[in-house]
C-alpha cells in the first residue's frame, strides 16, 4: 500500500493527473483554485510536461483542444467566471470529439461573484454551457481521496468516450487537506488513430474540425453524439446511497454539501429520524434510477445545494412527480451548517413526510 | 473520539500551519482527519482561522461550526469564536496578546502567554507551537511525539528547527499540567 | 518527350477551392503547399484553419488540418506545438481572426515565441459574412458596415499587425508580401519558405502577411482589385521584411 500522505484538494488533482499520464496543463491564474496551477508549474517540468501559463481562458481551452487533437492527455483547470469563458471552446471539443479534463474549482456568482464556495455552475455543467446539442460528463468528487480517484477515472472516461470530462469540485475541497493515496494505475491512454500528429507515413490526412455545413451531415453527427451520450448513460452513471432503504426522508447532496448533508442526517438518525442520502457522483449522467425506486418507499426527498436551486430540478425530474421535492439551498459562499441542514430535515419530515 | 478544532489568529501567526502539523500528526496515527482554511464570513476582519477534524470516524462537514476546542491567538479571535465552541469544550487563550479571559463557565479555559514563552526559547516564531502543545495535552486528540514526528515530515529540508519546536510543545504541555 | 513544367503540389488535395474569382487565397494556398512540398515536410506538417472565407482550408491542404474557433488557431497551434514538438504548425489566418478576434492570442503566441508560422491574409474586409469592416480596412473605405467610408474618428485607423508584432522579442519573422503579380509571387513565396525554415531551425515564431483582394466584397473586378492593392493598400502597408534573425537575407 502507497504511503498516505496529506494534500490539498487542487494539488491532488495535479498529481491525479501526472499519475493518469497527463504531460500538458494550459491554464490561468483564478481563485479558488490556483494551487492547482501553481502546483502543474512547478511538477511538470519534473515530470517531463508541459505547463503553460495562458494568456486568458479562453486561449487556455484552445491550446487545450490543439493539445488533445494531437492525441495526448491534457488537463486545464479554473473557477467558475474563467470556465464561462472556457465555454465556446467546450463546445468545439465536445463537437470536434476530443478527449480532455476540465476541472471547474466552483466559486460564488453571478458575474465576478466572490472566491468563497459555491455549487452555482450545475446547470452550466451538466446542461451543455456552450452553444449546441453536447455533453460533459461531469464528476463530482467529495473528498480528497475520491479527487484523485474521479482525475484518474476522468482522463479514461474522455479517452473511452472521445468526450470532454468536467471534474466539479468547489472551494471548499479545493482548499481543504486529507490524507491521500495514489494507488498504483493501470490507466493506460487509448491508441488514438484519428489523432491529427503529423501524417508520419499515413495515407490519408486526419482533420480535427466541428464544422459541418452541410445540414444532412450535420444531423448525422449530432445523431451520433446522442448514441454516445446515451452509451455514457447507460454505462457510467455513478451514486452513492446511505441508509436510504428504511428512510422516510432522502437527503440529495452532491460534492462538499454531502458531506455536511451528511453529518446533518446522522445527527437526524441519532433523533430517530429515518433519513437517507443519494450522493450524485456523476452530476452527468445523472442517476435517475435510486430516486425511481425509492420514490415508492420515501415519504419525501430534500436537496441541499449552495446555490439557489440547481440539481433539485434533476432530482424532481427523477421523482416525476410521486413524492415532495423540498429544497434547502445557500449562496454567495455561505456554507450552511450541519445544524441548519438538520433543521430542515426536520421542518421537511413535520411539512412533507407526515401520512 | 471527534476532536473539532477551530485555531485562529491574526495572518502570520502560524495557526494554518499547526492546524497542519495536527491534521498530519492525527494522519500519523491512523486517525481519520481534515483540515480546511477559513473560508465563509470569518474571513473577514484580517483573522486567518481553520478547522481541524481529528476523529475514529469517517468525517462528514469539515467545515467546524461547533468546535469541541477552540485556539484562540488573538482577541478578535476569542471575540468571534468563544459563543460557539460547545458546553465542556477546550478554549486555549493566548495570554500574551489577550488580557481577558472567558465570560463562560461551561468549558476549560487555559491561558498561555505564547509569545513570552517563545521569547524566552529565544524565538518568537514558535508560539504557535507553544499552543499546539497546550491544545495537545489539554484535549488528548494526539500525543506529542506525533505531532514532532509530522514536524520532522514537514520541514524535512530545515531539521535545525526540529529541536526548539519540540521545546515549544513541552513548554505549551507544561502550563496544562501545572 | 514533352517536360513538366507545372502540376499541382502534393501538399493540396485534388479538388476544387471555393474561392471567388480574381481571390488571391487560391494563390495563396498553392504557395503554402508548395514550400511545404520544397521542405519535404508534409508528413509531420500540422495546419490550423481559422474562420473566414479560408475556412475550409483544411479541405484542401493535403496534411493533417485542424479547424479552430474564430481567433483561436495561434492557441491552437500552440497546444500542438507543445504536444509535437517534432512537428511543423502553422495557422491560416484571415484579418478579422487575426486581427480583430484573435489578437489577444496572435500577440502572446508571438510575444512567447512559439515555434509556429502563421500566414497571415489581410484583405482588409470580412469575406465571409459578406463584407463588412476589418481591423485592416483603410480609412474611407466603403463597407457594408462602414457604408459612409471608414472614419478613423469612430473606427480608428486600420491596424499594422506585421510592424506591431515585429516589436516583440518573441517574433523571430515578420514579412509583408503582396501576390498581385508575378514577381511579388516569387518574394512572397520566399518569404514563407524563410518563415517555414525558420521554424524549423527552432527559431521562435514566425508570420507572413499577404496582401490580398477580394473582387467580390470590395465590389471590384479581379483588375481593378488588383489595381487598388496596388494603388490602395501597399502605401498604408508597405511590403518587407520586419523582422529576422541574424544570418538571414533580406
Amino acid at each position: 500500500m502507497a504511503e498516505k500522505i496529506l494534500m490539498k484538494g487542487n494539488e491532488a488533482i495535479g498529481e491525479a493527473a501526472i499519475v493518469a499520464g497527463c504531460r500538458r496543463y494550459f491554464g490561468y491564474p483564478i481563485t479558488p483554485q490556483t494551487e492547482l496551477t501553481e502546483y502543474m508549474a512547478k511538477r511538470m517540468p519534473q515530470v517531463g510536461g508541459v505547463f503553460l501559463q495562458a494568456e486568458s481562458e479562453v486561449a487556455a481551452i484552445n491550446m487545450v483542444y490543439g493539445a488533445a487533437g494531437t492525441g495526448v492527455r491534457v488537463m486545464t483547470s479554473s473557477s467558475s467566471p474563467g470556465i464561462s469563458l472556457k465555454q465556446e471552446g467546450i463546445s468545439y471539443i465536445a463537437g470536434a470529439e476530443l478527449p480532455c479534463v476540465i476541472v471547474n474549482i466552483m466559486r460564488g456568482g453571478p458575474g465576478l461573484g466572490g472566491i468563497q464556495p459555491g455549487q452555482a455552475d450545475y446547470f452550466q455543467a451538466t446542461k451543455g454551457g456552450g452553444h449546441g446539442d453536447y455533453r460533459n460528463i461531469v464528476l463530482a468528487p467529495n473528498s480528497v481521496q475520491e479527487i484523485v480517484d474521479m482525475t484518474i477515472q476522468a482522463f479514461d472516461l474522455a479517452d473511452q468516450y472521445r468526450n470532454p470530462v468536467m471534474l466539479l469540485g468547489d472551494g471548499a475541497l479545493g482548499q481543504m487537506m486529507e490524507p491521500v493515496e495514489f494507488k498504483a494505475t493501470d490507466t493506460v491512454p487509448s491508441i488514438k488513430a484519428w489523432a491529427a500528429n503529423g501524417m508520419r507515413g499515413r495515407t490519408q490526412p486526419n482533420i480535427i474540425n466541428s464544422l459541418h455545413l452541410q445540414p444532412e451531415k450535420l444531423e448525422q453527427h449530432n445523431i451520433h453524439l446522442q448514441q454516445k451520450y446515451a452509451a455514457i448513460q447507460k454505462n457510467e452513471t455513478r451514486w452513492e446511497e446511505l441508509y436510504t432503504e428504511d428512510a422516510d426522508l432522502i437527503l440529495v447532496a452532491y460534492g462538499i454539501t454531502s458531506r455536511i448533508a451528511r453529518s446533518a442526517m446522522e445527527k437526524a438518525r441519532s433523533e430517530s429520524y429515518k433519513v437517507g442520502l443519494i450522493r450524485p457522483q456523476t452530476l452527468w449522467p445523472f442517476p435517475a434510477a435510486p430516486f425511481a425506486k425509492y420514490a415508492k418507499t420515501a415519504k419525501a426527498f430534500l436537496a441541499v445545494e449552495l446555490s439557489a436551486g440547481q440539481m433539485v430540478e434533476d432530482v424532481r425530474l427523477a421523482v416525476n412527480g410521486v413524492r415532495p421535492v423540498a429544497f434547502y439551498g445557500r449562496t454567495g459562499g455561505m456554507i450552511p451548517s450541519p445544524k441548519a441542514v438538520y433543521e430542515q430535515i426536520v421542518k421537511t419530515l413535520k411539512e412533507r413526510g407526515g401520512n | 473520539m471527534t476532536s473539532e478544532i477551530i485555531m485562529a489568529g491574526f495572518g502570520g501567526q502560524g495557526v494554518m500551519l499547526i492546524g497542519q502539523l495536527l491534521t498530519y500528526a492525527g494522519m500519523l496515527e491512523n486517525k481519520q482527519v481534515s483540515w480546511i482554511p477559513s473560508y465563509g464570513p470569518e474571513m473577514r476582519g484580517g483573522t486567518a482561522n481553520c478547522s481541524v477534524i481529528v476523529s475514529d470516524e469517517p468525517i462528514g462537514a469539515p467545515i467546524v461550526t461547533e468546535p469541541t476546542a477552540l485556539v484562540a491567538m488573538n482577541l478578535p479571535s476569542l471575540d468571534k469564536f468563544e459563543p460557539m465552541v460547545q458546553p465542556g469544550g477546550v478554549i486555549i487563550i493566548n495570554s500574551s496578546l489577550i488580557e481577558r479571559t472567558v465570560a463562560r463557565s461551561d468549558v476549560k479555559v487555559y491561558q498561555i502567554p505564547a509569545n513570552d514563552v517563545a521569547a524566552e526559547l529565544g524565538n518568537s516564531k514558535v508560539a504557535n507551537m507553544v499552543v499546539l502543545g497546550a491544545l495537545i495535552a489539554a484535549t488528548g486528540t494526539v500525543n506529542s511525539q506525533s505531532v514532532n514526528k509530522a514536524f520532522a515530515k514537514m520541514f524535512a529540508q530545515k531539521p535545525d528547527l526540529l529541536e526548539i519546536n519540540e521545546r515549544a510543545i513541552e513548554r505549551g504541555a507544561s502550563y496544562i499540567k501545572c | 518527350m514533352a517536360e513538366k513544367l507545372f502540376s499541382r503540389p502534393q501538399s493540396l488535395k485534388d479538388v476544387a477551392f471555393h474561392y471567388c474569382p480574381g481571390c488571391h487565397h487560391g494563390i495563396i494556398h498553392r504557395l503554402v503547399a508548395e514550400v511545404i512540398d520544397e521542405l519535404d515536410v508534409r508528413d509531420k506538417t500540422i495546419g490550423v484553419a481559422p474562420v473566414g472565407c479560408s475556412v475550409l482550408a483544411y479541405e484542401y491542404f493535403n496534411c493533417d488540418m485542424f479547424e479552430a474557433a474564430h481567433g483561436r488557431a495561434p492557441a491552437v497551434a500552440t497546444g500542438i506545438k507543445r504536444s509535437q514538438p517534432d512537428t511543423v504548425v502553422f495557422t491560416y489566418q484571415g484579418d478579422g481572426d487575426l486581427a480583430a478576434i484573435g489578437c489577444a492570442e496572435i500577440v502572446h503566441a508571438a510575444a512567447r515565441g512559439e515555434k509556429i508560422t502563421t500566414i497571415f491574409v489581410n484583405n482588409a474586409i470580412y469575406g465571409m459574412t459578406g463584407g463588412q469592416m476589418a481591423p485592416t480596412s483603410l480609412i474611407e473605405q466603403v463597407t457594408n458596415t462602414s457604408p459612409y467610408g471608414r472614419n478613423a474618428d469612430s473606427a480608428g485607423m486600420p491596424i499594422r499587425m506585421s510592424e506591431m508584432l515585429a516589436t516583440l522579442d518573441g517574433a523571430s519573422f515578420i514579412a509583408r508580401v503582396a501576390v498581385n503579380n508575378p514577381a511579388n509571387m516569387a518574394k512572397a513565396k520566399a518569404a514563407i519558405k524563410k518563415a517555414f525554415e525558420i521554424q524549423i531551425n527552432g527559431h521562435g515564431f514566425s508570420m507572413v502577411e499577404i496582401l490580398s483582394t477580394c473582387p467580390t466584397n470590395w465590389g471590384m473586378s479581379p483588375l481593378e482589385a488588383a489595381a487598388w492593392l496596388e494603388q490602395k493598400m501597399i502605401p498604408y502597408y508597405p511590403l518587407g521584411q520586419f523582422k529576422a534573425p541574424e544570418g538571414v537575407a533580406k
